[in-house]
């Protein structure tokens, strides 16, 4: 039998960002797959090393296309912890909703985007619809729909516009009418369950091999290991959530654990609007003079938080001058998307490669940097 | 759960049936285009008349998207370049980080968020006050205290708390700490706005960053391009820097003098000299003569000598300095500093002629016969009058000589001036508080108590001193008698001044802008029992040749010199100082340079056409 040899991607529906995966195929299965990665390559480290402190801010959002803020997170949380500087209270609890209305855009677009490799359209017209009334509040917020720079090192960049608690909670109750809808669509859906039950399952030992984080490890591992809740950073550890984790890890479970996560987060933002104090500083300076001349303190940290996708951290070297000595991104779908796709991608079938993409959480541009 | 769906099921979906869909169509994108919210990155707007051209926007910059363009129609003032932000829209990731950082206030951005063209020149954009497609669109995202990234707060510098600072002349400035140096130095933007309205173009921006980065040889080096007096003018310059300093706009100045003194007061004396003596040339065959040793003709001798000629200084007085060795007082410039200065130039190997007056102990033709070229810089020593009555009467004093007393009693080189304990001071510029300062300390240690009228025509807020004078003169205890134009000194039958008589004074300025002072008839009497007059000085020409004299061109008591201090008809001659321009130590002190410049391109012209 002579093999076929198969692109996904990079110009593929079924693929996610400009990733490409040369596959091997005999009939409909995958005999062997070569991850190519680098037609999102920007050098974002390097780039790093050449630019002010505060100017990082606009490049560092672009590492993760769907989910900008966590980058900003972590490079503040890792300047302020050079830095030993304390972020003022009510900065805290911003972030906080900022970065949970972020993990519900994220989660939206990947589980209705579980749509595109199965044929179920529907799916992801409608969650695309309700993230955008997301990106409606992040306008609002920061003056900016995608790219926020919002989150920066001593706080955030400026104080939450008037009314717009009101307008994040007629979201939140919004999305919480839509939940159900999402439910019925795709969770209890025919076509869903035949074609993700039981299939692309991520055994405990592969997620130790390859050093799987996020929603696969908790879903294989039946632990809750999530950063929130182990090492809480913000207010993390003053808001109730449940972190969902199980013993077993097919397609399904994976993205069903989206859909409760997406709860959660309304869970969180909701305590957090509550529990905010109402007045107060938002930012406080981490060093002297204007911001051409900010440095940080030398030293080497590793900030890390949970992004939507598992672990996600910068190594951070600082040499106390007025831009980075050297950052490292480790991005939260590296092992799986690189090392899984060439190791555990073979034997699935053609037609579930693209669904091995999608709830793998394979994120492209953190990938390639 | 899938098998729990009833055939009904789809039956549900029939209720999206009469929704509206969310998209919008394409027609109306560009029609109507949907409203931004408040604080939109949208395009940039640019207010001209609030726009400096300080290139602090495009520093910061992620993406390099801001160049500074030159613009023609904009000329260069005090305080503001004549270029103007241009916006790459291929690289602007509209971060608003040019916002924040704008010093002028001028920067914003709007709402405005559609552009399509299929010319891609259009996306490189100049903005003005009214947008990309000059379209009234809303104010989007502006600067606010929050996400403001300039450090608008000096470093407050220590001193010596007022009470009791009037007992000596001790310095009052202490200068500043490491730490504080390198916090102030961190706030300078590197515009280079105050180099071009420095007198001498000092390298500012380059030396305070030499402090940031901790390199004080670097910093030596950048001083002494361009000033050769840097401790003196580390204290007491007229700092014209600050008020074009950028950082102004919007705050508190960067503290470029105090920067400039940290530098030359925490350097080594070994690295110092090592720095300040490598600049030293071979000596040529070239002699210049300099008339005076003053901050002109020092700055003057010193560029001379880096260039390799030979250099005398011909000065009256027995130390060299002028002005800031016999008139700035002790308490703002310590004689130790005046002295250090002073010293490297002696050490460069200029020579200093001291004691020998030009036209009295040496006449002027000597000096000319003896040298390839003559530098005058006398300065003003002669003090002017008001016009009031009796202003001729033998006992008034007056600044320059009463400070060269003071200050040679204050460095243990002389007796303590006489004057009584109840004293009016008439003047309003910076020599006059000297004089009255001065005056307060004198007091202070002769008598422990103190009593001197301030008298000035104009209101404090247009007093031509600086506002910390008046500020430190108020708290050490003057007694001003402001808006108050000096009519008649009051004599009584025995020749002696018993006060004097002012009018109110009600504008200091015509409409039109003009200095004009115009008084009322009410008039009141001031005692005390002696006059101090401080109201500026006038110059000396008597040492010139009579037929030098006649050909000068003097308006308004300055020679009216070319542009590197050459005297019309005389290539031999050049000029600087307060004898030309003036009235500060840093612009004799760029006179001095150019002058220096001027007499090598002379010299070197001269020896060239002979061969």
């Amino acid at each position: 039998m002579k093999e076929v040899k198969l692109f996904l991607g990079p110009q593929h529906p079924g693929m996610h960002g400009n990733y490409s995966v040369h596959m091997y195929v005999d009939g409909d299965i995958i005999k062997k797959a070569n991850p190519m990665p680098g037609m999102l390559h920007r050098g974002f480290e390097k780039l790093m090393e050449r630019r002010y402190w505060m100017g990082n801010i606009a490049l560092i959002p672009r590492i993760c296309v769907v989910e900008p803020d966590i980058n900003e997170m972590v490079y503040a949380m890792g300047v302020e912890k050079l830095a030993k500087i304390e972020v003022p209270e009510r900065a805290h609890w911003i972030r906080m909703i900022i970065l949970e209305l972020a993990r519900l855009a994220i989660h939206l677009m990947s589980f209705g985007g579980i749509g595109g490799p199965t044929g179920l359209y529907t799916a992801s017209y409608w969650s695309v619809a309700d993230r955008d009334l997301i990106l409606d509040i992040f306008e609002k917020i920061t003056g900016a729909r995608v790219y926020h720079m919002y989150i920066v090192a001593g706080g955030v960049r400026k104080d939450l516009p008037k009314g717009i608690e009101e307008e994040i909670i007629k979201f939140l109750d919004y999305i919480e009418t839509r939940f159900p809808e999402y439910e019925e669509l795709i969770l209890k859906n025919p076509i869903i369950h035949a074609r993700l039950k039981d299939n692309i399952l991520l055994p405990k030992e592969v997620v130790h091999e390859l050093g799987v984080t996020g929603i696969g490890m908790r879903s294989a591992f039946n632990k809750a290991n999530d950063i929130r809740k182990v090492k809480p950073y913000a207010r993390y550890d003053q808001v109730e959530f449940d972190v969902p984790f199980g013993p077993y890890s097919d397609a399904y479970t994976r993205v069903s654990y989206k859909l409760i996560e997406m709860k959660q987060s309304v869970r969180i933002i909701r305590q957090s609007l509550e529990k905010m104090p109402k007045e107060g500083p938002v930012r406080v300076s981490y060093s002297t003079g204007n911001a051409i001349r900010w440095t940080v303190p030398s030293g080497m940290v590793y900030p890390v938080i949970e992004s939507s996708r598992g672990e996600y951290g910068y190594l951070m070297v600082s040499d106390g001058s007025d831009k980075p000595y050297r950052i490292a991104v480790r991005g939260a779908s590296y092992p799986q998307g690189l090392l899984g796709v060439e190791k555990y991608l073979p034997g699935h079938r053609i037609d579930d490669a693209s669904i091995w993409m999608a709830t793998m959480d394979v994120c492209a541009p953190e990938i390639d940097r | 759960m899938a098998k729990d769906k009833s055939v009904f099921s789809p039956i549900g979906a029939w209720k999206y049936l009469t929704k509206k869909p969310v998209t919008i169509p394409k027609t109306l994108v560009f029609d109507t285009p949907r409203e931004a919210s408040d604080n939109y990155r949208g395009f940039h707007i640019n207010d001209w008349d609030k726009c400096v051209g300080c290139g602090t926007c495009a520093e910061i910059c992620p993406t390099n998207a801001i160049n500074m363009i030159e613009i023609p129609t904009l000329e260069q003032s005090k305080g503001n370049k004549p270029e103007r932000p241009a916006i790459d829209y291929g690289r602007c990731s509209f971060c608003a980080l040019c916002v924040d950082i704008c010093t002028s206030d001028s920067l914003s951005m709007s709402k405005e968020y559609i552009h399509l063209s299929k010319d891609a020149d259009t996306f490189y954009f100049l903005p003005e006050i009214d947008g990309i497609h000059e379209i009234e669109y809303k104010d989007g995202y502006v600067r606010d205290e929050v996400s403001e990234l300039l450090d608008l707060e000096r470093y407050k510098m220590d001193e010596i708390k007022h009470d009791g600072r009037a007992e000596s002349f001790m310095e009052i400035i202490k200068g500043y700490s490491k730490e504080m140096a390198i916090a102030e130095a961190s706030r300078c933007v590197e515009c280079g706005i105050c180099t071009f309205t420095c007198p001498a173009h000092m390298n500012i921006p380059e030396y305070i960053k030499s402090v940031w980065t901790e390199n004080m040889e670097e910093g030596i080096d950048y001083l002494y391009k361009t000033n050769p007096l840097s401790n003196v003018c580390g204290r007491v310059c007229t700092h014209t820097c600050e008020s074009a300093c950028v950082i102004g706009n919007r705050g508190k100045p960067v503290a470029i003098r105090w920067l400039k003194r940290y530098i030359i007061d925490n350097t080594p004396k070994e690295d110092f000299e090592r720095v300040v003596l490598s600049n030293v040339s071979e000596k040529i065959n070239g002699k210049v003569g300099i008339i005076g040793g003053g901050p002109a003709g020092l700055s003057c001798a010193y560029y001379l000598r880096t260039l390799g000629y030979e250099v005398d200084i011909y000065e009256e007085k027995p130390l060299l300095g002028g002005a800031v060795r016999y008139g700035v007082p002790e308490y703002r410039l310590p004689e130790e500093s005046v002295k250090e200065d002073v010293e490297m130039i002696r050490k460069m190997g200029v020579n200093f002629i001291v004691n020998t007056k030009v036209g009295r102990d040496i006449s002027f033709d000597e000096i000319k016969n003896t040298h390839d070229a003559v530098f005058s810089g006398t300065g003003n020593w002669i003090p002017k009058k008001l016009r009031v009555k009796n202003v001729d009467h033998p006992d008034i004093r007056f600044a320059a000589k009463f400070l060269q007393e003071s200050r040679d009693y204050s460095r243990n080189l002389g007796e303590m001036p006489e004057f009584e304990d109840d004293l009016i001071v008439i003047g309003g510029g910076d020599v006059s508080f000297d004089v009255a300062r001065s005056l307060l300390r004198l007091q202070t240690i002769k008598n422990g108590k103190t009593n001197i009228k301030f008298i000035a025509r104009k209101p404090s807020q247009f007093l031509a001193c600086d506002p910390e004078e008046f500020e430190e003169g108020t708290e050490e205890g003057l007694k001003f008698h402001l808006d108050r134009s000096p009519v008649e000194i009051l004599i009584d039958d025995n020749n002696k001044i018993y006060g004097v008589k002012v009018a109110r004074c009600t504008s200091v300025m015509t409409e039109s802008g003009k200095a004009k002072t115009t008084c009322t008839d009410e008039t009141e009497e001031i005692y005390a029992k002696e006059v101090f007059m401080s109201v500026g000085s006038d110059p000396d020409f008597e040492y010139f040749t009579d037929e030098i004299i006649d050909n000068l061109e003097i308006s308004r008591n300055k020679i009216k010199v070319k542009e590197d201090g050459q005297v019309e008809g005389y290539p031999w001659l050049f000029a600087g100082g307060d004898i030309t321009r003036g009235p500060d130590i840093i612009t004799a002190v760029a006179d001095g340079h150019k002058a220096a410049m001027g007499i090598d391109e002379y010299l070197y012209n001269k020896a060239k056409n002979k061969n």
